[in-house]
């Protein structure tokens, strides 16, 4: 486990994207009636209206489409350099990710990247970051 | 001019500090009164008052001052007022101001401004930071990621630029190089001394590509812009700046969902309500809280091509106070401080009116875009010397 990570607050909306890496899979709201993947999390589809809506687990891989690598530590504990991104998740068109990139020296990663969740646990919590597919 | 017009009348600033004591409702009654004497009005003539983003409980460095304090503590009587976060940014008040005048509902809005997290640092105190034990809302989709920061947003959407487009190092410091260059013109901006690439290029690194010099500081200060009406403007002495155009536009509210920033359909948006071109313009004032912010303004409102706007600006010249298209004239908010948003549309005004001294720039400039916001955030206003 990590140094400790800002805590999202649980609600009926957001709980299976916080928590469904339990099952080890990434878990994102989809519209039943038009297939749009909705996030973040909410109970209407932005597309076509609908509150038929409901989690479900996608593969866990992307693309890295854009990142930083971040040198300022915004507080005393923060361990730097890492790599924040922004990551597109296949099979979910339109659904960016802001992660961390782990796994990886921080000069290594690059727009492009093919990546997968891997899941950092803390309390009830199950973090998604990413690690580069080698 | 025309009653259905709204215009930018008299504006006014207090100092500009880090850890300043002057109490924030001072500050802005410093503003408001140098705005008032520029003007030739009184308080009294004063009907409504609009600000961003309001009073913020939780964090009261970001904004100490609400609308409604202001409206009791300088005896205004309102007709009308507003004030919040919730808008297209900072110069959304100014957007909400014209609107409301437009429609009658005011004759001479306060817009305002007001700015205190150095002091706010200092003083914890009397101005505690933002704590929150969990994180909810737009927040938690950033915060869990140690991407707490607008550095990192926007530098992940710079990095695009680096990638995609070619934008260099030396391309980017040409805002902080070109604000600190002119901040050492303007007596109330906190940069002193002029930036060289060589300092520039061996700064730290905040959140690669933005180094220490892309990024503004907390200050403390009040910037205001009174915007009154058309059948009002002949109550007033100083010469008046109309609003010729107004835009602010989101496709998604979201820093990271988000292809782009909202400044691009906010650029082109603009010049759907007016007659002018990007070639009319004689100075451009745009939003640099980060210096990436002010590239991105240069290509959505089409000053040139998306993903030309390193090449655009390199060298310089071209954005220098004598150069075609001056930018940021006053400093931007990397060398005159983080006026948040207000010190763009304030310093279109100075320099049509000729009022910018040693900074002024040349020739007769008679029309002016100055802009606010970031990400999901974006305002433009064009303004024009009739």
């Amino acid at each position: 486990m990590g140094a400790p990570r800002p805590q999202p607050r649980l609600d009926a909306d957001n709980r299976a994207f916080w928590t469904g890496g339990a099952t080890g899979k990434l878990h994102l709201t989809r519209c039943k009636d038009c297939g749009t993947f909705i996030h973040p999390p909410r109970p209407v589809c932005r597309k076509c209206l609908s509150e038929n809506v409901a989690p479900e687990a996608v593969a866990g891989t992307g693309v890295i489409d854009t990142f930083t690598v971040n040198h300022q530590k915004w507080h005393p504990a923060l361990e730097v350099p890492y790599v924040i991104a922004r990551v597109a998740i296949d099979g979910a068109p339109e659904v960016f990710l802001t992660t961390n990139i782990v796994g990886s020296p921080v000069d290594q990663v690059d727009i492009g990247d093919r990546v997968q969740v891997t899941f950092e646990q803390q309390g009830e919590i199950y973090y998604p970051l990413f690690e580069k597919i080698s | 001019m025309s009653a259905r017009d709204a215009y930018i009348t008299g504006v006014g600033q207090s100092q500009v500090g880090m850890k300043l004591t002057r109490h924030p409702l001072l500050l802005t009654l410093d503003a408001v009164r140098e705005a008032l004497q520029e003007a030739g009005l009184t308080i009294g003539q004063i009907d409504g008052v609009s600000t961003y983003p309001g009073r913020m409980a939780g964090y009261l460095g970001f904004s100490p001052v609400g609308a409604d304090e202001l409206i009791d503590a300088l005896g205004i009587r309102a007709t009308w007022y507003a004030g919040g976060a919730e808008i297209t940014s900072q110069l959304g008040a100014v957007v909400a101001a014209a609107t409301a005048v437009r429609a009658g509902l005011a004759r001479h809005v306060i817009c305002f401004r007001t700015v205190y997290e150095a002091a706010a640092m200092a003083r914890p105190e009397e101005y505690p930071p933002l704590r929150r034990e969990k994180v909810d809302g737009g927040s938690q989709w950033v915060a869990p990621f140690n991407a707490t920061s607008a550095a990192n947003w926007t530098a992940q959407y710079a990095m695009r630029h680096v990638k995609r487009y070619g934008l260099t190092r030396e391309q980017l410091a040409q805002i902080a190089i070109n604000d600190h260059a002119n901040a050492v013109l303007n007596p109330r901006a906190i940069v002193k001394e002029p930036l060289t690439l060589d300092k520039y290029l061996s700064a730290r690194m905040i959140s690669s590509p933005l180094c220490l010099y892309d990024c503004d500081r907390y200050s403390d200060a009040s910037t205001v812009l009174i915007v009154s009406a058309g059948e009002a403007v002949d109550e007033v002495k100083c010469t008046p700046i109309r609003i010729a155009a107004m835009a602010g536009v989101v496709e998604r509210h979201s820093w990271d969902q988000a292809e782009w920033m909202a400044c691009y359909p906010t650029g082109a948006e603009l010049w759907k309500h007016t007659d002018y071109k990007p070639a009319d313009v004689d100075t451009v004032q745009l939003y640099d809280g980060f210096s990436f912010q002010a590239i991105t303004w240069l290509e959505a409102l089409g000053f040139c091509e998306v993903g030309e706007g390193g090449r655009f600006i390199e060298g310089g010249r071209r954005i220098a106070r004598d150069g075609e298209l001056p930018l940021n004239t006053f400093g931007g908010q990397l060398g005159a401080g983080r006026l948040h948003g207000f010190g763009f549309a304030h310093e279109a005004v100075v320099q049509l009116r000729g009022k910018g001294g040693a900074r002024q720039i040349p020739g007769d400039p008679r029309v002016a875009v100055s802009t606010s916001g970031g990400g999901p955030l974006a305002t433009a206003l064009l303004l024009a010397r009739d």
